[in-house]
């Protein structure tokens, strides 16, 4: 009777320890399979930073979206000095004005998110489900907006964006155009995806 | 040799000696000339047929177009202009598969259709409609993932957005978004998985959920128009009276059913495959361009109703912004069927014997599926929002209020027999 017990029990005790360590072994072996999803090799070197020339940017001129980083569409903005000053008066009708929920480099968390007010530099990807908004920088009535102050509109699903690539409240996309990092490496050159010192 | 000549009975020796080693005849009984299936089917009872058929053909058309076929960001689209103007017939290939994609999502609609007005998922059925919603599910994905294959710009974007959804995940949205995509953006890295999953993952998942969903049917029995069930009426010899071995009698009346559909679908094959852009997209016929989103972006028809209640969601909810709750809309809206063998309080199965409310119910989400649909492929406006939130509130209260109206409406007595057949 006690020998059959302990046989029982013993049972018991080889089969949750055989399944503990197949289960284990099994997590393990995902794991190279789950991981050859992420980016491979070739794909992060294809997103080295690019060097963009700016000198025949125009104010009120956006280059892009051809620039491209990590093939991601880049809008590089030259405001104009009427825009820098009228940019924060509508403050109240964006969503996160402040850029506090915001995708930005710290240097770029400020009123024209950006290093020099007049260069803008975003990520041309709606944060709501990634179309790329196009440019419509003139102040004048548009189709999707009476009162436009000039900036980007979303095609797919209608969200607007300021010329600071700030997102309007009670639209889709929850936060602003993010800022990739970025640093002027010249008078005249940005340097997209890299914002650490050369020394 | 000289044996079987001698002996008449050669042709059932041999099969007794396959008998003896594998259940062949067996099989053939349970399942076809043995399998009695209800003889009051009507025509609803005939898509469950024509998507095993259309599964058929699409797994025969898509074989044949890997092997002309490349999936890579350069070779992609080119190849498919090859398959259309340099190998022979390759139009026709293409052709069968794409539309073969629409007609497999209409007459899975359909079949779906059938099972919510007859009650098809009630006991004992309701691993059915779970087998059945978990092919529903690898569907999609299927049709998702064959979408971004031709490499063109609406393929494209449409992928784009979908993996974005991916991205409204709160805190591992972004990481999971850039490991689905296997890059930082939609690449050839992308569509080489996409193609893999398309080609063989999936309509492997496909092909072994339909044998299940058959096997758990034919362990059951078929539920029928009268939501009777027909095994409790059996004569002497256990054989159900109301029923009516398959092979012959409907494996007959499919065939009909078959031909049919096939003039309908070469119909369209020959003279509308492309269904005025809503089978194949016009900007898909430019390559892919990841700097150029088009001017519209919708998903394929088949998508279209859950598409409008993914927008409908336009206001944060509970700290979580828009973006989140659509997804959480769209994942309810697609998975909530599930629920419905635990829904449903009726006392009895089919739509027939149900009380007005279901039966207005039962009319309004049919209308409102078709008006989401609609709405999903216009581009956004105020107005459109605002009937997709009022046919969203209606798609789900079909499905929510169902314990209360099946439970206080009242029923048609339920005939003992089957009514009409042959």
């Amino acid at each position: 009777m006690t020998e059959s017990t302990n046989l029982t029990v013993s049972r018991r005790y080889l089969l949750l320890a055989t399944s503990t360590v197949t289960a284990v072994g099994t997590a393990a072996a995902a794991v190279p399979f789950v991981r050859s999803w992420n980016p491979s090799a070739k794909a992060r070197a294809l997103g080295a930073p690019i060097k963009v020339d700016i000198a025949k940017l125009q104010p009120g001129e956006l280059l892009g979206p051809v620039p491209a980083w990590r093939g991601q569409p880049i809008f590089v903005l030259h405001r104009t000095e009427e825009v820098i000053a009228r940019l924060n008066e509508q403050n109240r009708n964006l969503a996160d004005a402040y850029s506090k929920k915001s995708e930005q480099p710290d240097y770029a968390a400020n009123s024209t998110r950006s290093i020099r007010p007049e260069i803008g530099v975003y990520v041309g990807l709606c944060t709501h489900l990634g179309c790329s908004p196009k440019y419509y920088g003139e102040v004048r009535p548009q189709k999707f907006a009476t009162n436009w102050q000039g900036g980007f509109f979303c095609p797919c699903h209608g969200s607007r964006f300021d010329l600071a690539g700030r997102v309007e409240k009670n639209l889709p996309a929850p936060t602003n155009l993010p800022v990739p990092p970025y640093q002027f490496i010249a008078e005249t050159i940005v340097l997209i995806g890299d914002d650490t010192q050369a020394s | 040799m000289s044996e079987s000549i001698k002996n008449p009975n050669w042709l059932s020796r041999s099969l007794a000696w396959v008998d003896a080693r594998i259940p062949w005849t067996n099989t053939l009984e349970k399942h076809a000339t043995k399998y009695y299936a209800p003889k009051n089917f009507n025509v609803w009872y005939v898509f469950g047929v024509l998507a095993s058929f259309i599964l058929g053909l699409q797994l025969l058309t898509g074989l044949w177009l890997t092997m002309s076929y490349e999936p890579t960001s350069e070779g992609a689209f080119r190849s498919v202009e090859y398959i259309m103007r340099e190998v022979d017939f390759g139009w026709l290939v293409r052709y069968l598969h794409s539309t073969g994609a629409s007609a497999f999502f209409l007459v899975i609609y359909l079949h779906m259709f059938r099972g919510f007005a007859y009650g098809s998922y009630r006991k004992p059925r309701e691993l059915i409609w779970l087998i059945g919603i978990a092919i529903y599910l690898v569907l999609m994905a299927e049709g998702f993932f064959g979408y971004l294959l031709p490499w063109g710009n609406m393929s494209f974007w449409g992928a784009q957005v979908i993996v974005s959804l991916v991205g409204a995940v709160p805190i591992f949205g972004p990481d999971l978004m850039e490991w689905v995509r296997g890059d930082f953006v939609m690449s050839g890295i992308t569509l080489n998985r996409f193609f893999a999953l398309h080609v063989f993952a999936l309509p492997a998942a496909l092909v072994g959920l339909v044998f299940v969903h058959i096997v758990a049917l034919h362990h059951v029995g078929s539920n029928n128009p009268d939501g009777i069930e027909i095994k409790e009426n059996k004569n002497e010899k256990g054989v159900p009276v109301d029923g009516i071995p398959f092979h012959p009698y409907y494996t007959v009346h499919d065939f009909v059913a078959v031909i049919l559909f096939l003039i309908a679908f070469c119909a369209v094959v020959f003279y509308a495959p492309e269904m005025f852009g809503y089978f194949i997209e016009k900007p898909n016929f430019e390559i892919a361009n990841s700097l150029k989103t088009p001017e519209h972006i919708a998903p394929v028809w088949y998508y279209t109703p859950f598409y409008a209640m993914l927008r409908a969601a336009t206001f944060p909810l509970f700290g979580l912004d828009a973006k989140f709750w659509g997804l959480v809309v769209m994942a309810g809206a697609i998975l909530i069927p599930a629920a419905l063998p635990w829904l449903d309080r009726s006392p009895v199965k089919s739509i027939r014997y149900k009380g007005r409310i279901s039966k207005f119910m039962l009319g309004l989400l049919v209308v409102s599926f078709i008006v989401l649909g609609y709405l999903g492929t216009i581009p956004p406006s105020p107005l459109a929002t605002a009937i997709a939130q009022i046919g969203t509130m209606l798609y789900f209260s079909y499905f929510l209020l169902m314990p209360w109206y099946t439970r206080r409406e009242k029923t048609k007595p339920v005939p003992e027999r089957v009514t009409g057949g042959h």
